[in-house]
C-alpha cells in the first residue's frame, strides 16, 4: 500500500437519536500539512474524528485515502490505514512502563523479547523528532507532556501517517506546549498528515496551514490560516455577530449578594486553576462567566457552593462569610446550585422523582418532621414543581433516570429556584438541551432575576451569555480577562478574550463605580 | 451474525422482578442439581430431602426458625449497609464480637441481676461490641480510603483468633474438664426457649421488631433517605450537603450492632458459653449476605429470605446425614444461588436483546 498522501472525508453525516451531529461534512488533509479543526463544544468535532478512528460508522458519505474509497469499521482498521489518534484523555496504563504501553496493541511485535525492538523504535522516533522519553519509566512517573509524547510514539510505531490530536494542549503547561509545537513542526516537514482539534484560536492560527470550522454539525468555513483575522475566526466559530433577542429590562443594581475576593482554588491535580478572582453579584442581576471549559469555571463554582476548598481569599453571601463552609451551610445561607454534570451531581438516578425533587432540601422543616420525612408534603410539592416547571413525566413515582435530559434539567432548576435562593449558581444549564427547553430555562433564569435573585451563570454558550447577562466576565486560565457590561462596545471581543488573546484594560473598577455610585 | 445489545430498562416492574428472581433460583437449582449428579446423587431425591428436612417436618421447621433468627438480624443490618453501597463482609466477626461483649456482661453482672435486666443489658453490650468492630472498617475507609471489602473480611480472621485466644487463655473455665470453653452463663442470663424447640423467643421477637424499625428507617426517615442517596450517587450526596462521614459511621454502627445482637442471641439462647468461633456461628455472617441480597435489600423481605436460607442450612444437614455428602455441600449450594441471584439482578435492570448485525 502506498503511504497516505491525502485523506478526504466527503459528505459525511451522522445522527444520534435524530440529532445531526455531523451534517454533510467535507474536509481534506494532505501530506506535510496541519489541518486545524475548530469549533465549540458540541459542534461535532469529536464525532467526526471518531468516525475517522472507526468508533462510529457514518450514516452516509465516504472516506478516501489517496483518492481511493476505504471502509473504516474499527479502530484496528483505522490503524491499518495509517490513522493514529491521541485522545484528550490519555489511554495509557499507569502502572506499566513506556515500553509495555507501546507494546499493547502493537501488531508487529515479535513474540519473544519484544522489549528490544520496541526500545529501538522508541529511541529512533525520539531522535527523529527530538523527543526525550525514557522507555523504562512507568507512566505515572511522567508529566502530562511526556505522556502525550508516549501516545504520539504509540501511534507512530504502529505506522500512523495521519495523526489526529484532540485538544492536545489542554493538559500541557506553556513550556510543554512550546515543545509540543516544535515536535509538530518537525513532523510536518517529515511529510506527516496532522489534524489538530482545538478551540484555541492562537494555536490554530500559529500552527495550522488550513482550518476547517464546524458549528452545530456543519462546516461553516474552510480557510488558509495565513493572513486570516482572528476576529474572523472567532466569528465563524461562534456563529454570528453579536445580537440581542431577549427582552431584558434594566434593573437597579443596589444590593450586593455575592462577594468573591481574591479567591484561589486548586484543581484535581493539586495546582491552582483559579488564580485570584474577585467579583460581586447583585440582586436583580445575572452575571455571566464566559469561557472555554477547563479554564477554572468548574472549580470556581465548586468553591462557591462548598464542594471544593478555597486556598486563599474569601467568599461571602449577604455579608455572611461562607468561605470553606459545608455545602449544607452554604445552601442554608441562600445559595442554590444547578450543577454542571446534572446526572452525576444533580440527581440520584435510581430514586423516585419525588425523592429527587427535595435533594438538598430534605432536611428543611417543610419536608421533614423530626427524624422522618413528610412524604405527603414532599409529593404535593413535587406535583407543583413539575407543573410549574413543565417537567414532562408520566407520574412522580418514576425513577428519575427515565426522564430525558431536558426534563431532568427542568426538575433540577425548578428544585433550586423553588427554594427562592438569594443566589442561584447555574453551570451550563442548557448544555445539550433542545431549543424549546433551552428557551424555557433561560426565561426561568430571567424570571429569577426579576424576582430579586442574583444569578451567577457559567456557560460556554456565548449566545446564552449575551442574551441573559447584565455583566459578563471572561475567564481564561483561571483569571478574569475582564468584566464587561452587556452593552459594552468591547463585547464583540469576547470571542478573542475567551481564547486568551486579549486582556482588556482593568477597568471593571470604573464599571463598578459607574453602577454602584 | 448475531450480536448482543444491553440497554437500561426504563421501567422495572414488580412482576418482572419476581419473574427473574424465580428464574434465577430455578437456574441455580438446575446447576446445583448437576453438581449433585456429579457426586452420584439423584438431584430430585436430594432436593426432596432438603425440603422435607427443613420445612417438611415439625422438628425440621423449628430448627429452620432457630437458624433464621441470626440470619434475620444480620441480614437486616447488611441490607442497610449494602443500600449505601458499603460492602460489609465482616458480619461474621461482628457477630463474634457481639457474643464476646454479651458473654462478658452475662458472666460478670448476671449473677447479681434478674433476667429482665441482664438480658437487655447483654443485647446492648452485644450491639456495642459488633458496632465497634464494624466501625474499625468504616474509620479505615473514611480516614485512609481502605477498601471496606478487604478490611471487613480480614477483621473476621482477627476476631476469630481473638475469641480463640480468650477461650484457651484468660476466659477458660476451670469447670469444663480442660475444654476451651468459658463458664456457663448464670441462669438469669439464659434465654428461655419455646417449649419443645430451640427457638429463643426473645431474640426472634427482637429480630422481627428490628426489621420493622429498619424498614421504616430506611424508607421513611431522613437518615434512610440520606443512606439511599449515598448508595445511589455519592457525588449527588455531597452536592446535597449530606454528611458522608456521619452517615457511614451510623451505617456501620447499625450493621455491626445487628450482627452483634445475633451473637448474643446464639450464646444466651443456645450455647450458654463461649467456645470455638465456628461453633458459635456456622457462617451466618456470610450466609446473611445472600439473605440480604435475595431480599432486595429490604429488611421486611429479609425475614422471608432468612427463613428460606435457614431451611437450606437445615436441609443441608439432613442430606449430609442421609446421603453422606460433605459439609461443604451447603456452601456450594448457597454460593451457586448467590451467583445466579446477582446475574438475575443484571437481567432485572437491563434489557438484553439478540440482534442480527445488519439491523444495528
Amino acid at each position: 500500500m502506498k503511504p497516505m498522501e491525502t485523506l478526504e472525508m466527503i459528505d459525511i453525516s451522522k445522527s444520534f437519536h435524530g440529532v445531526r451531529a455531523n451534517d454533510n461534512i467535507n474536509l481534506k488533509v494532505s501530506s506535510g500539512e496541519i489541518l486545524g479543526l475548530l469549533g465549540e463544544n458540541g459542534a461535532g468535532k469529536t464525532t467526526l474524528m471518531n468516525i475517522l478512528y472507526g468508533l462510529y460508522q457514518p450514516d452516509s458519505g465516504e472516506i478516501r485515502i489517496n483518492g481511493r474509497r476505504v471502509t473504516i469499521d474499527s479502530p484496528r482498521a483505522s490503524l491499518e490505514h495509517g490513522i493514529g489518534m491521541v485522545h484528550q484523555h490519555f489511554m495509557l496504563v499507569q502502572n506499566h512502563t513506556v515500553i509495555e504501553n507501546i507494546a499493547l496493541g502493537y501488531t508487529r511485535a515479535p513474540g519473544l523479547f519484544p522489549q528490544k525492538k520496541i526500545r529501538d523504535h522508541i529511541l529512533s522516533f525520539s531522535k527523529k523528532f527530538n523527543f526525550d522519553i525514557d522507555p523504562d519509566k512507568k507512566i505515572w512517573q511522567l508529566s502530562a507532556g511526556e505522556q502525550q509524547r508516549v501516545e504520539i510514539v504509540k501511534a507512530l510505531v504502529n505506522g500512523a501517517r495521519l495523526l489526529i490530536l484532540d485538544e492536545p494542549t489542554s493538559v500541557l503547561t506553556p513550556q510543554e506546549t512550546r515543545d509540543f509545537f516544535e515536535i509538530l513542526e518537525r513532523m510536518r516537514t517529515e511529510g506527516q498528515l496532522i489534524i489538530l482539534i482545538s478551540h484555541k484560536l492562537d494555536e490554530i492560527k500559529n500552527l495550522c496551514d488550513r482550518v476547517t470550522v464546524l458549528r452545530k454539525g456543519q462546516v461553516v468555513g474552510h480557510a488558509e490560516t495565513c493572513g486570516l483575522d482572528k476576529r474572523e475566526l472567532a466569528r465563524m466559530m461562534i456563529g454570528r455577530d453579536v445580537v440581542f433577542s431577549f427582552s431584558r429590562e434594566k434593573m437597579p443594581r443596589e444590593e450586593k449578594v455575592l462577594e468573591v475576593r481574591d479567591v484561589t482554588v486548586d484543581g484535581d491535580k493539586g495546582y491552582p486553576v483559579v488564580k485570584g478572582i474577585s467579583f460581586d453579584v447583585y440582586r436583580n442581576e445575572i452575571l455571566g462567566i464566559a469561557g472555554v471549559s477547563g479554564n477554572g469555571q468548574r472549580e470556581l463554582v465548586e468553591a462557591i457552593t462548598g464542594l471544593r476548598l478555597v486556598n486563599s481569599g474569601s467568599i461571602s453571601v449577604n455579608g455572611v462569610d461562607i468561605t470553606n463552609q459545608s455545602p449544607r451551610k452554604i445552601h442554608n445561607n441562600g445559595v442554590s446550585h444547578v450543577p454542571e454534570e446534572r446526572i452525576r451531581f444533580g440527581i440520584a438516578p435510581n430514586l423516585f422523582l419525588y425523592e429527587n425533587a427535595i435533594l438538598k432540601q430534605h432536611h428543611q422543616k417543610k419536608f421533614s418532621r423530626r427524624a422522618f420525612l413528610a412524604y405527603g408534603r414532599i409529593k404535593a410539592h413535587t406535583k407543583q414543581l413539575i407543573k410549574d416547571f413543565q417537567v414532562a413525566t408520566p407520574s412522580i413515582n418514576v425513577q428519575t433516570k427515565n426522564l430525558s435530559g431536558g426534563n431532568i434539567q427542568k426538575l433540577i432548576l425548578g428544585r433550586e429556584i423553588a427554594d427562592q435562593p438569594d443566589l442561584l449558581v447555574a453551570s451550563h444549564p442548557t448544555y445539550g438541551l433542545d431549543v424549546g427547553a433551552t428557551e424555557y430555562l433561560r426565561n426561568q433564569l430571567l424570571k429569577r432575576r426579576e424576582e430579586g435573585g442574583a444569578v451567577l451563570l457559567v456557560s460556554e454558550d456565548l449566545d446564552e451569555i449575551l442574551e441573559l447577562c447584565d455583566r459578563i466576565a471572561v475567564i481564561f486560565q483561571g483569571r478574569f480577562m475582564g468584566i464587561l457590561d452587556s452593552d459594552d462596545p468591547l463585547r464583540t471581543d469576547i470571542g478573542l478574550m475567551m481564547a486568551g488573546t486579549k486582556e482588556l484594560e482593568p477597568k471593571d473598577g470604573a464599571h463598578a463605580a459607574r453602577h454602584c455610585h | 451474525m448475531l450480536r448482543v445489545t444491553v440497554t437500561d430498562r426504563e421501567q422495572i416492574s414488580a412482576a418482572g422482578t419476581f419473574f427473574t428472581l424465580v428464574l434465577a433460583l430455578a437456574a441455580g437449582l438446575l446447576v446445583i442439581g448437576g453438581i449433585f449428579l456429579c457426586c452420584g446423587v439423584d438431584p430430585l431425591f436430594a432436593f426432596k430431602k432438603i425440603v422435607s428436612g427443613s420445612f417438611g417436618s415439625l422438628y425440621g421447621f423449628k430448627e429452620t426458625i432457630t437458624k433464621a433468627i441470626p440470619l434475620i438480624l444480620i441480614g437486616g443490618g447488611l441490607a442497610v449497609a449494602f443500600k449505601a453501597k458499603f460492602w460489609n463482609i465482616g458480619a461474621e466477626s461482628q457477630l463474634l464480637m457481639g457474643a464476646i461483649f454479651g458473654t462478658w456482661v452475662g458472666l460478670n453482672w448476671g449473677p447479681a441481676l434478674p433476667g429482665p435486666v441482664i438480658v437487655p443489658l447483654m443485647f446492648l453490650a452485644g450491639f456495642i461490641g459488633g458496632a465497634l468492630w464494624g466501625l474499625i472498617s468504616a474509620v479505615l475507609k473514611l480516614r485512609f480510603a481502605i477498601n471496606e471489602v478487604i478490611s471487613t473480611l480480614m477483621l473476621n480472621y482477627i476476631c476469630a483468633e481473638f475469641l480463640t485466644l480468650l477461650i484457651v487463655g484468660p476466659w477458660k473455665s476451670p469447670k469444663k474438664f480442660g475444654f476451651p470453653y468459658t463458664d456457663d452463663l448464670p441462669a438469669s442470663a439464659m434465654l428461655s426457649l419455646l417449649p419443645g424447640s430451640r427457638i429463643h423467643t426473645f431474640t426472634l421477637i427482637l429480630a422481627l421488631v428490628a426489621m420493622v424499625v429498619l424498614t421504616v428507617m430506611l424508607f421513611k426517615s431522613r437518615f434512610g433517605y440520606e443512606v439511599r442517596v449515598i448508595g445511589e450517587n455519592p457525588d449527588a450526596a455531597k452536592y446535597a450537603g449530606i454528611d458522608f462521614t456521619r452517615t457511614t459511621l451510623l451505617i456501620m454502627i447499625i450493621s455491626g450492632g445487628m450482627a452483634g445482637m445475633a451473637g448474643v442471641g446464639e450464646v444466651a439462647g443456645l450455647h450458654h458459653y463461649l467456645s470455638y468461633p465456628d461453633t458459635i456461628s456456622s457462617g451466618y455472617g456470610f450466609t446473611a449476605i445472600i439473605v440480604a441480597w435475595l431480599a432486595k435489600l429490604n429488611p421486611c423481605y429479609v425475614v422471608f429470605s432468612a427463613i428460606f436460607f435457614a431451611g437450606i442450612l437445615v436441609g443441608g444437614d439432613a442430606i449430609q446425614i442421609s446421603l453422606g455428602l460433605p459439609a461443604a455441600t451447603v456452601d456450594i449450594f448457597n454460593g451457586t444461588l448467590l451467583i445466579f441471584l446477582i446475574m438475575g439482578d443484571f437481567f432485572t435492570k437491563n434489557r438484553v436483546r439478540l440482534l442480527s448485525k445488519e439491523k444495528v
